[in-house]
């Protein structure tokens, strides 16, 4: 089952060099480096939120509020930023966090202490973060000219000549490769979303770990609050709308099984990188903006129908084997 | 029914014989908003009081409800019915909506206009855009041109940066836009891209289309999210002065992007003027001057009346680093 599974990530890798290739013979200069580095810049974002996201998926639930989170934190910073301007953006970026953290716990504990199924209260709660982002801004945009240098500086910043963005998501895929493999309460995440009864009877509380996927995730989204408003020199309250779907894409193309339970951080970073790969390559080559729908659209049924096959294949056999187990 | 026609039209008939007669006979025109505090509306308010001031004996009541709702605005319209005005011109919150209240104003006698946000025909006599298709397609165009001119190009390639493939106003822009094309042969239009209205989206277009067209060097954004992300990418790109970026956005959301450089101008209507216009429509409504096809708007000129009685102000207002910030702090 494994091997199956590490193949499926080798032939995503695959898919997106064949992509990344034959875009490169249209346009000569996407495969340059300085062109993948800010192909990857680009998908960071997305690299965070899917990562995520995809805890959040493990435990057999889904967060719909991701974008919404993002659209409320990056507001409530660039306001802040806009009235104290000499307001440090490092805290501001911490203060962002904490608030995208604290969105994240309020749907974890309405999942777990109410029991209420998590697409409902996250589809309850987008709403509500986009309701607030109107009442606190009255509908008006904060732009470019009102943010502060430093404020819009940071996320284009450059380290060993990568931007900063960019280190923001190679952190946190280390963070959660480490966290996903080795950490208790991330194996406990797995046990909680593979099979909740067993999990129970083993002593771990499954609520308990939805309830930290879902604070993981709000953080994250928090997090890329600030990086998005400053990325783009704008916020308002239709930012990042619908961006919670290529998240969720990102997470299906990339293996995290929508029956929890089953993914992993590599491909989790594929499937985003798949997306990001198709978002700058499509305008590149100048493919008609209707087919570029249907193109996403096909990619994900397709990566849904593999993983359903791939699923069934391993139930069959852990049936055998365990029939092989007790017949002998 | 019908007497209450004849008695108001011949009581306006009457006031307008007096008013030549004797001057202190003030007109009173409501100028509704769609709610009070909005900087565009304050603005358009400005504009009124300018008309006033040139007409002499106008009296211009600015008012409105406090949120965007269409029962605050029939209220405020009742209220203004009872103070006995001689016009009403309104930007309304529901085309329909308003129709009852508007017609009753009409059978009282009291002219009726709309302007920036219509009414249903019943309910007014005319209406006033602030412009129209064709005027804001040719206007994207001149703007291309000019920042081609501000940077010294004497030709370059341009690429349009739209909204979503099925916007209608923006593809009636772009029809628009490439009709007065062939006027301006020093633009090369490459290709038309859609960024959706998302930020992301359209700065990743934005970028393609550097990497596509080297020789680009115009993107016209009739969309104020797309000009602003283009205008960021330009910026993020190091392209200032080698790509400008152009199009229809608000003077308050651009401030930023001029001052830069990434935008040389842009468009977008001045409220001050649609306010002028919309009073100085209603002014010459009550004189009974201008007939079915044309009515005077003082400074701006004619306003010209098409079957459905609405009219166009004018082509869309240029704004660039001369005036971009005073109009910044209004909307």
């Amino acid at each position: 089952m494994k091997k199956l599974y590490t193949n499926r990530e080798a032939l995503l890798c695959a898919l997106i060099i064949i992509m990344a290739l034959s875009v490169g013979a249209f346009a000569d200069d996407f495969l340059s480096v300085g062109n993948l580095l800010s192909v990857y810049n680009d998908t960071s974002m997305l690299i965070i939120l899917a990562l995520g996201q995809m805890l959040v998926i493990i435990t057999r639930c889904i967060d719909l509020s991701v974008a919404a989170n993002l659209a409320l934190t990056g507001m409530v910073i660039a306001m802040l930023n806009s009235s104290y301007p000499d307001f440090p953006v490092p805290l501001l970026v911490l203060l962002g966090a904490g608030l995208g953290l604290c969105m994240g716990m309020i749907n974890g504990l309405l999942v777990w202490k109410l029991s209420i199924p998590a697409i409902v209260v996250t589809l309850g709660t987008m709403s509500i973060y986009r309701g607030v982002i109107f009442l606190l801004s009255d509908g008006a945009w904060v732009n470019a000219h009102e943010m502060s240098a430093t404020f819009m500086q940071i996320p284009r910043a450059t380290f060993i000549g990568i931007a900063l963005l960019s280190w923001a998501s190679l952190i946190t895929i280390a963070v959660f490769y480490y966290f996903t493999r080795y950490a208790r309460t991330g194996r406990e995440i797995y046990a909680a979303g593979n099979s909740p009864t067993a999990a129970f009877y083993t002593g771990i509380d499954v609520g308990r770990s939805q309830f930290i996927a879902f604070s993981l995730s709000g953080l994250l989204a928090g997090l890329c609050g600030y990086l998005w408003v400053s990325r783009y020199a704008v916020a308002y309250v239709d930012v990042a709308s619908g961006f919670e779907l290529q998240v969720i894409s990102a997470c299906v193309i990339g293996g995290i099984s929508i029956m929890g339970g089953v993914g992993t951080v590599t491909g989790c970073v594929l499937g985003a990188i798949f997306i990001g790969v198709i978002n700058n390559a499509l305008p590149v080559i100048g493919v008609s903006p209707f087919w570029q729908m249907a193109i996403s659209g096909a990619v994900i049924v397709l990566a849904v129908i593999a993983s359903s096959r791939a699923e069934q294949k391993s139930g069959r056999i852990i049936l055998k084997q365990t029939m092989l187990a007790t017949s002998k | 029914m019908m007497f209450k026609k004849l008695l108001a039209t011949s009581a306006i008939a009457l006031a307008m014989l007096s008013s030549g007669a004797v001057q202190a006979a003030d007109i009173k025109i409501g100028l509704v908003v769609k709610a009070l505090g909005i900087g565009f509306f304050e603005a358009a308010n400005e504009g009124a009081q300018e008309a006033a001031k040139e007409l002499g004996g106008v009296k211009v009541i600015y008012t409105g409800p406090t949120s965007t709702t269409a029962e605050g605005q029939i209220e405020v319209i009742s209220a203004l019915i009872a103070q006995k005005v001689d016009a009403i011109a309104v930007s309304a919150n529901d085309t329909d909506a308003l129709v009852p209240i508007l017609k009753k104003a009409q059978q009282r006698g009291i002219k009726v206009i709309s302007w920036d946000s219509g009414v249903a025909k019943a309910g007014r006599q005319m209406h006033l855009n602030p412009s129209s298709n064709s005027l804001i397609g040719e206007m994207n165009i001149r703007l291309a041109a000019d920042a081609l001119k501000a940077g010294n190009f004497a030709s370059g390639d341009i690429a349009i940066l739209s909204a979503t493939p099925t916007s209608t106003n923006q593809n009636i822009w772009i029809d628009e836009m490439k009709k007065v094309l062939p006027n301006f042969s020093q633009l090369n239009l490459v290709t038309t891209v859609y960024g959706d209205d998302l930020a992301d989206k359209s700065y990743r277009e934005a970028l393609a289309l550097f990497k596509t067209y080297p020789n680009l060097k115009v993107i016209v954004a009739p969309t104020t999210v797309g000009i602003l992300a283009a205008a960021q990418a330009v910026k993020d790109q190091g392209l200032i002065g080698k790509v400008y970026v152009t199009g229809l956005g608000l003077p308050s959301e651009l401030a930023g992007h001029v001052d830069s450089g990434a935008v040389h101008s842009f468009a977008i209507w001045n409220p001050i003027d649609l306010g002028y216009a919309a009073t100085m429509i209603a002014y010459n409504l009550v004189k009974g001057e201008g007939s079915e096809t044309k009515i005077s708007m003082g400074r701006l000129g004619d306003a010209m009346l098409d079957e459905n009685g609405e009219a166009a102000m004018s082509e869309p207002f240029i704004y660039d680093a001369s005036n971009v910030h005073k109009f910044a702090d209004i909307f």
